[in-house]
């Protein structure tokens, strides 16, 4: 490693803040695109599967009722 | 060859192998973005001029060539949808363009961050950052033209013809720092001849550039699969994936 302790990592004789920062936001960003995606996908199968079972039980009352 | 393109088209083809690519490519790809980011913090040498501020570089180079690179990939999207009314290439033109906004953002945001100790400033009205601007702007307004439409037909031909106007910018980002020679450097890494970076510092830098591309196309396969599960949902297709999905 090329900093002697954690403190100097984070300082980074004065840079810290930009270099920790950049890094940090980057992250938030790179985490964001890669969930949200996966949230939609996931939201949609699910807002599907709920139609269908309503869409089913809808026929079967139907059928009942005649 | 021919088959491969029909294949291409069908939705739940490319759902499935999209999936598959996934399973392999996302966790590489998080590996790769996290190992290049510790050794460009940790365990390189600082720059000898700019000290540690430099470290900043194994995230703003790699962003803002994979940004400009997706552009390429959603213009062309855009002129396959365009001229064969491929629909699969609409999606993949879609998908691209949020994708692309949050790349250019970081290369932006972190050109910034970059700048002020560096430079002495956040923010300068110079040609490169500008033009990468603009191509914040055209991703945006790419997204924004898509939900403007009710017609989805005519959106996807709104933006397909916006993003290959905007392939103007392309050259001129490019250019930008040969051109209008001001406060951003040249390009250090070059294909011919010798690059002006050491090799310490360049394969860090070639680890970042390659796993944000992969990123890239991670995201454009996750935003792909939502978008086909959205405009196929009433199909056989998807309904019996959601009945697959339930049972286990």
């Amino acid at each position: 490693m090329y900093f002697d302790s954690l403190q100097a990592a984070l300082s980074m004789e004065g840079h810290g803040s930009f270099v920790w920062g950049a890094y940090l936001i980057t992250l938030l960003i790179i985490s964001a695109i890669l969930l949200l995606p996966a949230l939609r996908r996931r939201r949609l199968l699910r807002r599907i599967a709920t139609e269908l079972a309503r869409q089913e039980s809808g026929y079967a009352t139907g059928k009942g009722a005649r | 060859m021919w088959s491969f393109f029909h294949k291409l088209g069908s939705p739940p083809w490319l759902y499935d192998i999209a999936g598959s690519i996934l399973r392999w490519l996302l966790p590489v790809t998080i590996m790769a973005l996290l190992v290049g980011a510790v050794w460009g913090l940790l365990f390189t040498s600082p720059d000898f001029r700019q000290g540690n501020s430099y470290r900043i570089i194994y995230i703003h180079v790699p962003s803002a060539v994979v940004a400009l690179a997706g552009y390429y990939v959603m213009a062309i999207a855009g002129a396959v949808s365009l001229i064969w009314r491929m629909k699969m290439a609409d999606v993949a033109m879609k998908a691209a363009a949020p994708i692309g906004a949050a790349l250019t953002f970081i290369a932006l945001f972190t050109g910034a961050l970059w700048g002020k100790p560096t430079w002495g400033t956040w923010w300068e009205w110079d040609a490169r950052i500008t033009s990468m601007l603009i191509l914040l702007f055209l991703y945006l307004g790419v997204v924004a033209l898509y939900e403007a439409f009710d017609n989805k037909e005519a959106a996807g031909r709104a933006c397909a013809i916006l993003s290959l106007v905007g392939m103007v910018n392309i050259p001129i980002i490019y250019k930008s720092v040969d051109w209008w020679y001001s406060l951003h450097q040249p390009a250090s890494i070059k294909f011919s001849g010798e690059s002006a970076i050491d090799s310490s510092m360049l394969y860090p830098l070639l680890l970042m550039i390659g796993a944000f591309y992969a990123l890239f196309t991670c995201c454009l396969l996750m935003n792909m699969r939502a978008e086909l599960v959205q405009r196929e949902s009433r199909t056989a297709w998807v309904r019996k994936l959601v009945k697959q999905n339930g049972a286990h």
